[in-house]
């Protein structure tokens, strides 16, 4: 069964003029784990949001689940992952309040939360190894354990597709084993992954297909490459030779 | 405590401790936005309509009302578009609402003390019919702010988020500004628009020095709120000072008190146990302060 969870075709997105993705298209079928592998500011991010509907789309389409993108309701069916927590936490706020977050897809504004929502947020801490921090307040949680509220507060509306941008970018190695186990867990429950990458480490046997982002276009899809000596795929390799493509700005949102 | 016999003064008292619930209840969203100071800037506008109010000889307080209500929407409205230009749009808004206000105050017959009372709150001014308005909008804010905490939470925490969550993030922003000038508005009776961002924002900075969540930190400035309003409007009373300056110098005094304790138990504990716990302090003082 190929039903399209994720459809982009002939996508252009544009900031001030000037081009950050140029024609890309790119489909994502029901239990896949694909990885959007790329240089800082090859566009990949973008990418990401451009399905989300985060930034608008210059030229073609997105649909998501068969839907048009603009048209779009059933938020509940996914889970969004970003790069770090938002900027807004001026008050504290404790590790299952966040991930409790995760649930309003599923809810809605008015309905109060009940004892289904709590024992989502209480298997979703589990499932990153967070269980016995859901009262300790984020602020104090490292970057990596962080980044794992972030994943959990997704998986608590319990999703069908998880996108997730840069999900193991300045993370411990602690933190990247125990994403990369949550993640397992998701496919094998038929869930669907796009995730952004600029590299893959511990989640490299998960993902079954690779997208490499360069300058805005895709130059390889298919099979995952190989890290090193590889040096046909020029977005792929650990290095920072585009950095300056994009306003920084962009990426810390 | 004899002062409370009299009419005026019980009903400036009930006033005060529904805005006292109120105003921290709503501003614990925008200090979490880290907007505190949005409060004073709606002030300034409501001022203009309660110069309106007063020139047209309607009730003030529902001109008011009206007034920061536009106000607060074109604020938002500037916001979400936002980029610098809304910096000096908002300038524009709030010097223009106080001078309007101010204009519109004196072309009226009141005397130059109404135009005091407005901005730093007078007991003797609440009205039967204010106080109803006060306590059907300040019950209406109350619920409203308990009841979507969870999704007004999320808006404020991370809006792509709620975005991406299917949330009506507009409308929900909108609703907090709306908020922000209705509370501003029946607030301005007790503690004036000069000062009620003060009771928004300070029960907010002092109950989070010692609170690890956000539910806990919400209900703590409640009743810090509901606290500082009910003591602020009895020194007023005993004293015979002004209201506002009671009120909110009763709120800067806990949040100093409480200031102190939170950073003698720290230095305590850190004493006892050498090895530091926590990996990053949150920057708990710069909401207020900045």
């Amino acid at each position: 069964m190929t039903e399209p969870v994720i459809q982009v075709s002939h996508a252009a997105v544009g900031y001030d003029g000037r081009a950050v993705l140029r024609d890309v298209s790119l489909t994502v079928t029901a239990g896949e784990v694909v990885a959007v592998l790329g240089a800082n500011g090859s566009g990949k991010s973008t990418l990401i949001r451009a399905v989300l509907g985060l930034v608008p789309l210059g030229a073609g389409s997105v649909a998501l689940f068969g839907t048009p993108q603009r048209r779009f309701r059933q938020w509940h069916r996914i889970g969004y992952v970003p790069q770090r927590l938002g900027a807004g936490s001026g008050v504290p706020a404790t590790v299952g309040e966040v991930v409790a977050s995760g649930r309003l897809a599923r809810r809605g504004v008015l309905r109060p939360s009940g004892r289904a929502d709590r024992e989502a947020v209480a298997e979703a801490l589990r499932a990153v190894g967070l269980a016995d921090r859901a009262g300790d307040p984020v602020a104090t949680l490292s970057g990596g354990q962080q980044q794992r509220t972030l994943i959990a507060r997704a998986l608590a509306g319990r999703p069908e597709v998880l996108l997730l941008d840069e999900p193991t970018a300045g993370v411990d190695a602690a933190s990247q084993e125990a994403f990369a186990h949550a993640l397992r867990a998701f496919r094998d429950g038929g869930g669907t992954v796009l995730l952004v990458a600029h590299e893959l480490g511990p989640l490299r046997p998960l993902i079954s297909r690779a997208v490499v982002v360069h300058q805005g276009g895709i130059c390889h899809d298919g099979a995952v490459p190989e890290p090193a000596g590889h040096h046909a795929e020029p977005g792929h390799d650990h290095v920072h030779p585009h950095c300056d493509e994009e306003p920084a700005g962009l990426w810390s949102m | 405590m004899d002062l409370f016999q009299y009419d005026f003064m019980l009903r400036a008292l009930v006033g005060a401790l529904v805005i006292g619930l109120a105003a921290p209840a709503l501003g614990i969203y925008l200090v979490q936005r880290r907007l505190a100071l949005i409060g004073d800037g709606i002030g300034h506008v409501a001022l203009t309509g309660v110069g309106a109010g007063l020139l047209l000889n309607r009730s003030p307080v529902l001109v008011a009302v009206v007034a920061a209500t536009l106000g607060a929407i074109v604020i938002e409205l500037v916001r979400s578009r936002g980029r610098t230009s809304g910096d000096l749009a908002l300038a524009l808004l709030f010097y223009g609402g106080i001078a309007g206000g101010v204009m519109l105050v004196g072309l009226s017959d009141a005397s130059s003390g109404s135009l005091n009372a407005y901005l730093f709150g007078s007991l003797t001014t609440t009205s039967p019919a204010d106080l109803v308005t006060i306590l059907v909008l300040g019950v209406a804010i109350l619920v409203t702010m308990l009841v979507l905490r969870p999704a007004l939470f999320a808006v404020c925490h991370d809006e792509e988020y709620a975005r991406v969550s299917g949330l009506p993030v507009r409308a929900l922003n909108l609703l907090l500004a709306v908020g922000t000038a209705v509370t501003v508005t029946i607030a301005m009776r007790a503690v004036g628009v000069l000062l009620i961002s003060a009771l928004m924002v300070v029960p907010v900075a002092t109950a989070q020095q010692v609170t690890r969540g956000f539910r806990a930190t919400m209900g703590a400035a409640m009743a810090l709120g509901l606290f500082a309003a009910g003591a602020g409007v009895w020194v007023a009373a005993t004293a015979d000072t002004a209201p506002g300056a009671s009120v909110v110098l009763l709120a800067i005094g806990s949040f100093l008190v409480v200031a102190l304790l939170a950073a003698g138990r720290r230095a305590l504990r850190r004493r006892t146990r050498p090895v530091a716990v926590p990996v990053a302090e949150p920057p708990e003082h710069e909401v207020v302060l900045r």
